[in-house]
């Protein structure tokens, strides 16, 4: 991965941005925001998409 | 809409909540959310691998059905991570209801009722109606509502037994004591005669996944538990009968033939 921002690493794993939620190390991080979040070494990135759920 | 419930303002003639999962196929979930004529179905969110679109395509389903969903915070163990997944559906599913998991236990996915006020607060504060999956407990109730929740949903027993109503007297003295609270039994119901049970004690609505998703006809199920709310809920309107020990003739004993007049 040679993604500095949240943005780009979505767009480097090819997700739909209007169908993911992103989380950055436990934290909510905002669509509108993810060009601005830089990723470090060692950060623990959620991407999820909808599912069945009960 | 001569009963409705009203849950966050919203006045809903179906008092089923149905979730999605472990359906034998898409087709079979569409078709189950008809027959059960629910108004609002529970959804998740969950990782997925980025070439995949499995999650697009649950979506799209949900969308076509034309349903109100309510997200969950499944699978959550602590208040941090039931926030953020909250924050996260928010914005995936575009709707400010959430159904609030926090689980304190694998073996009987009992919620960690500390974790769940907790986050609950924190939720209801930055504008989520919240919809805190719950024990039976009063005093957890209560804090639920200080928190800022307004519909409570307890547990019958625990998520995916299909055992039925667990403690029935903790579900009596809940309805008694929340008299106004929207109150809908969540997890644990397994034939419809259970849910028929909870709404004749009073309760405004059920919600169910696994006794209609794990049956052996789905779509069949969806639709027998639909009718035993519906008449679970007529039964508790018409205020039913007091039961007695002994025996009462219903049919009159005046005029009975044989009979010697006194």
């Amino acid at each position: 991965m040679s993604a500095t921002t949240l943005q780009m690493l979505l767009d480097e794993l090819g997700y739909d941005e209007k169908t993911v939620g992103t989380a950055l190390n436990q934290e909510f991080v905002r669509a509108r925001d993810r060009a601005e979040t830089r990723l470090c070494e060692g950060d623990a990135v959620e991407i999820v998409t909808p599912r069945q759920g009960g | 809409m001569n009963d409705p419930v009203t849950l966050y303002d919203v006045a809903l003639s179906s008092r089923l909540l149905l979730g999605t999962a472990r359906y034998p196929s898409p087709a079979i979930l569409a078709e189950s959310i008809r027959a059960s004529g629910c108004e609002i179905v529970t959804v998740s969110l969950r990782r997925e691998a980025g070439g995949a679109r499995a999650g697009e395509a649950f979506w799209s389903l949900i969308r076509d059905v034309g349903v109100r969903v309510l997200p969950n915070t499944a699978g959550c163990r602590t208040a941090k991570e039931a926030i953020a997944t909250a924050q996260m559906a928010r914005e995936v599913f575009a709707t400010d209801w959430i159904k609030l998991e926090v689980i304190g236990e694998e073996d009987t996915l009992q919620p960690d009722v500390f974790g769940l006020v907790e986050a609950a607060r924190a939720l209801a504060n930055d504008g989520f109606k919240v919809f805190p999956y719950t024990t039976d407990d009063l005093v957890v109730a209560d804090k639920l509502l200080d928190a800022g929740c307004r519909v409570l949903m307890p547990w019958a027993a625990p998520i995916g037994s299909g055992r039925g109503v667990n403690d029935a007297f903790a579900l009596r003295a809940l309805r008694a004591h929340f008299p106004d609270i929207p109150l809908i039994v969540d997890a644990g119901l397994g034939a419809p005669s259970h849910a028929a049970l909870v709404m004749e004690m009073g309760y405004d609505a059920v919600l169910l996944n696994t006794a209609v998703s794990r049956a052996g006809d789905p779509v069949l199920m969806a639709r027998a538990f639909a009718l035993a709310i519906e008449a679970g809920r007529a039964g508790f309107r018409a205020q039913p009968m007091t039961p007695r020990d002994m025996a009462e003739p219903s049919t009159p004993i005046i005029g009975r033939p044989f009979d010697r007049l006194a």
